[in-house]
């Protein structure tokens, strides 16, 4: 690993961005570091002296992902994850930005807490941190937090996290405002009366494990009352979560009426389904809850079409203390920044997804919808860069895991596609061993 | 006739006990076989139970313990009697909720149990998939004895063996299950067992108390309990809580025993010889008019006689596997 600010020529890779509608071979220079260019097919490559020069063998060459759901444990959860442990599995995974959830101990709802989330980030992160503040004040759904301080302070958007705003007036009232300060509200919709108790996917496979279930009707008819109220507030909508098919018909309706939203999914709703929970394995219990194969079949689609923007990892740690109780009583959330690309390449295997597409989900997309100039390889950007090889497979291994917590759900699963070199401002934070 | 202690050894030792399973967590899982030798083991103890001397000495010298994380002074009853009738030296622990708040986990109370090394546990919990749980971190063998809404499998093969008693045989029986199909474990249990055994299954219930995707459960659907008991050998009821009976999922006790309560006229639908069942306890009034529960179809008191019988065969099945399962973790 360097710590040097030394030029890195990238050479002999297929390079991808998204952004520009790139995908070519050819070779990508850095320096100082920021993106110095990039030269195509066997274009010479002009590097100054003392550059490193990385032979990429053909592999991907593509922007660091931007990862806006990430769970750390900072502060009130140090032991499940730090904003340390979290960039060393975000950097393993390919990922170079990670955007903070507000649902903390105590809740991202006040300035002095986005300022001690930043200040912890500079000392101790490797990666690029962003936080996101809570929408309400406790993550409570009924009093507005102070988003022009927190915006001020660096919140670069806000959210209720999990906890969805049951009160309409509250959740219009809250989009109003925030559209004075062309401030992003990120909501994830439930009608909390219909999912009811449920801890799992409502259905036959809930009736026979004895679980109660959260129909889909939950969601939709949530996203579809949010999709009122954003017309109505004219807001900047984004729908954290969604896992239903008929979700994805509501926002779409919405974007082809001219509403400013825009629609995300985490990896584990593409790539798992209902069928996963098994024997009562809490390491697949979610939220919103995995859904059939049928409804994560639709959402791949929805992907390849481009109706959902954007793809997060919803990083989750929980330990032992959380995850090890019957299923009910257990806490919901997965492990994600490690196998985020390698979960996501499946979708690319089975050719359902184009890995340009793929890569949109995870880089240019998050970054266009949060304001941020990163996720792309236009020149002068700042090089936060990786290399992978999509074809290397690994087995996702426990005691390798370096998240400080292991509740991964794809726990000795073979992926395809491996990170070989993950770049951020220019340093080569990390390297693969094989 | 009195039977020493070493002949007592000799009568179990006349036939190996065949069951391919190290604990009892469900009926799902099991073959017709097992369950038939379940049910002729249950017939033995039967006649032990019968018996003026009611011992059978098959677990001496082991250790079971009753754990009940949700009271149940029937079902805890029922398996006490059980172990002491085999001989097994049995302790009772409720788990009270106090002990739960104090933070100590499932798992810690596991491992502490387990390390007073039971050779049999029976556990009782609120959560489904609770027993499994736990069944993965003792050494010991696991009787599930009820876990929240998914099996009860004591139950199902206790109501077999009552069904088959007078029946004959399971297969080609039209059994009815009625009331809170939703919320019941029995239910899930006996719909197992009893289509695994080729019996036909009826779910009489409203809407409201049936669970999600019930017509992909290999069930007839029935809400009117007229037209669902035509012609039924069996008729088996559920008990429906009393915090479901006012306006959640029913309007009012009176509504509910009118349209799915079972009286002598909804009865006379059925067959002339069809049983009466319920795993108890009983809502005389709201699920079963007192005549029916106490009339001359009704099983229900030989229910609570099969139920001690049953849970001997489970516990002497189980502990003739032990040795099998002796060094694996």
């Amino acid at each position: 690993m360097t710590s040097t600010n030394q030029p890195i020529l990238l050479k002999n890779a297929r390079i991808i961005d998204p952004a520009n509608n790139i995908d070519a071979r050819g070779s990508l220079l850095v320096e100082a570091g920021r993106v110095a260019g990039i030269a195509l097919a066997d274009s010479a490559t002009g590097s100054p002296d003392g550059t490193i020069v990385q032979d990429c063998e053909g592999a991907v060459v593509a922007p660091g992902l931007v990862d806006i759901g990430v769970k750390v444990g900072e502060p009130g959860a140090e032991h499940r994850e730090t904003l340390q442990s979290a960039s060393r599995a975000a950097v393993a995974g390919g990922i170079t930005t990670i955007v903070t959830s507000p649902d903390t101990d105590p809740v991202i709802d006040d300035p002095a807490l986005v300022d001690f989330l930043l200040r912890r980030a500079r000392d101790t992160a490797s990666v690029n941190v962003f936080p996101l503040a809570a929408l309400t004040k406790g993550l409570g759904g009924s009093e507005m937090s102070e988003i022009g301080l927190l915006q001020e302070a660096g919140a670069i958007a806000f959210s209720n996290d999990t906890h969805a705003i049951s009160n309409s007036q509250v959740l219009v009232r809250l989009m109003t405002y925030a559209r004075d300060f062309d401030a992003l509200v990120i909501h994830q919709a439930q009608d909390k009366d219909l999912a009811g108790s449920g801890v799992m996917n409502g259905g036959l496979r809930a009736s026979w494990l004895g679980l109660g279930g959260v129909p889909r009707e939950a969601e939709f008819i949530g996203i579809e009352r949010d999709m009122r109220l954003v017309a109505m507030a004219k807001g900047k909508y984004h729908a954290r979560l969604i896992s239903c098919p008929q979700s994805v018909r509501a926002i779409a309706a919405a974007k082809a009426d001219g509403q400013d939203v825009t629609a995300g999914i985490s990896i584990n709703h593409l790539t798992l389904n209902e069928n996963d929970i098994g024997p009562y394995r809490t390491f697949h219990k979610m939220t919103p809850p995995l859904r059939t194969e049928e409804d994560r079949l639709q959402m791949v689609e929805a992907i390849a079409r481009g109706d959902i923007d954007i793809i997060m990892s919803d990083h989750n740690p929980q330990d032992v203390e959380t995850k090890r109780h019957p299923f009910a009583e257990a806490e919901a959330g997965a492990l994600g920044l490690e196998t985020l690309l390698g979960a996501g390449l499946r979708l690319v295997h089975s050719g359902e997804v184009p890995l340009s597409r793929l890569l949109a989900c995870l880089t240019c997309n998050p970054a266009r919808r949060l304001g941020l100039n990163k996720g792309t390889l236009t020149k002068g950007a700042e090089a936060d860069i990786i290399v992978f090889d999509p074809e290397r497979p690994w087995v996702v291994e426990k005691s390798k895991i370096r998240s400080l917590s292991k509740n991964t759900p794809f726990e000795d699963e073979l992926l395809t596609g491996k990170v070989l070199t993950t770049i951020v401002s220019g340093q080569v934070l990390y390297s693969s061993d094989a | 006739m009195h039977i020493d202690g070493f002949s007592m050894t000799n009568e179990t030792t006349h036939r190996p006990i065949e069951f391919p399973h190290r604990h009892l967590l469900g009926i799902e899982g099991l073959q017709p076989p097992d369950i038939n030798m379940l049910l002729d083991l249950g017939e033995e103890a039967v006649e032990v139970s019968r018996r003026e001397d009611k011992q059978k000495g098959v677990l001496r010298g082991r250790t079971q313990i009753n754990l009940f994380f949700e009271a149940s002074t029937r079902t805890q009853s029922s398996f006490e009697l059980a172990g002491k009738r085999l001989g097994a030296d049995v302790m009772n622990m409720a788990v009270s909720t106090s002990s739960v708040k104090k933070g100590e986990t499932l798992i810690d109370t596991a491992a502490t149990l387990n390390a007073m090394r039971p050779d049999l546990l029976v556990v009782r919990h609120s959560s489904a998939g609770a027993v499994q749980l736990l069944a993965r971190k003792v050494g010991c063998a696991v009787v599930n004895a009820g876990d929240g809404t998914h099996e009860h499998p004591t139950q199902a093969l206790l109501d077999a063996l009552t069904i088959r008693r007078h029946k004959g045989a399971l297969g080609g029986l039209t059994v009815a299950i009625c009331g809170d199909i939703r919320h019941s474990r029995v239910a899930r249990s006996n719909i197992i067992l009893l289509s695994t055994m080729g019996a036909r299954i009826r779910v009489i219930a409203p809407s409201t108390l049936m669970p999600s995707g019930i017509h992909n459960m290999g069930v007839e659907v029935f809400t009117d309990m007229k037209k669902g008991l035509q012609g039924v050998d069996v008729v088996m009821m559920l008990r429906l809580q009393r915090e479901r009976m006012s306006g959640a999922f029913v309007p009012s006790v009176r509504e509910y025993f009118k349209y799915h309560g079972l009286d002598s006229e909804k009865l006379a639908y059925a067959k002339p010889d069809a049983l009466v069942m319920h795993p108890g306890p009983m809502n005389r009034g709201v699920e079963i008019s007192a005549e029916v529960a106490d009339g001359a179809q009704s099983v229900i008191r030989e229910q609570v006689e099969m139920g001690v019988a049953i849970r001997m065969a489970v516990l002497e099945a189980l502990a003739a596997q032990l040795p099998k399962w002796k060094d694996v973790p």
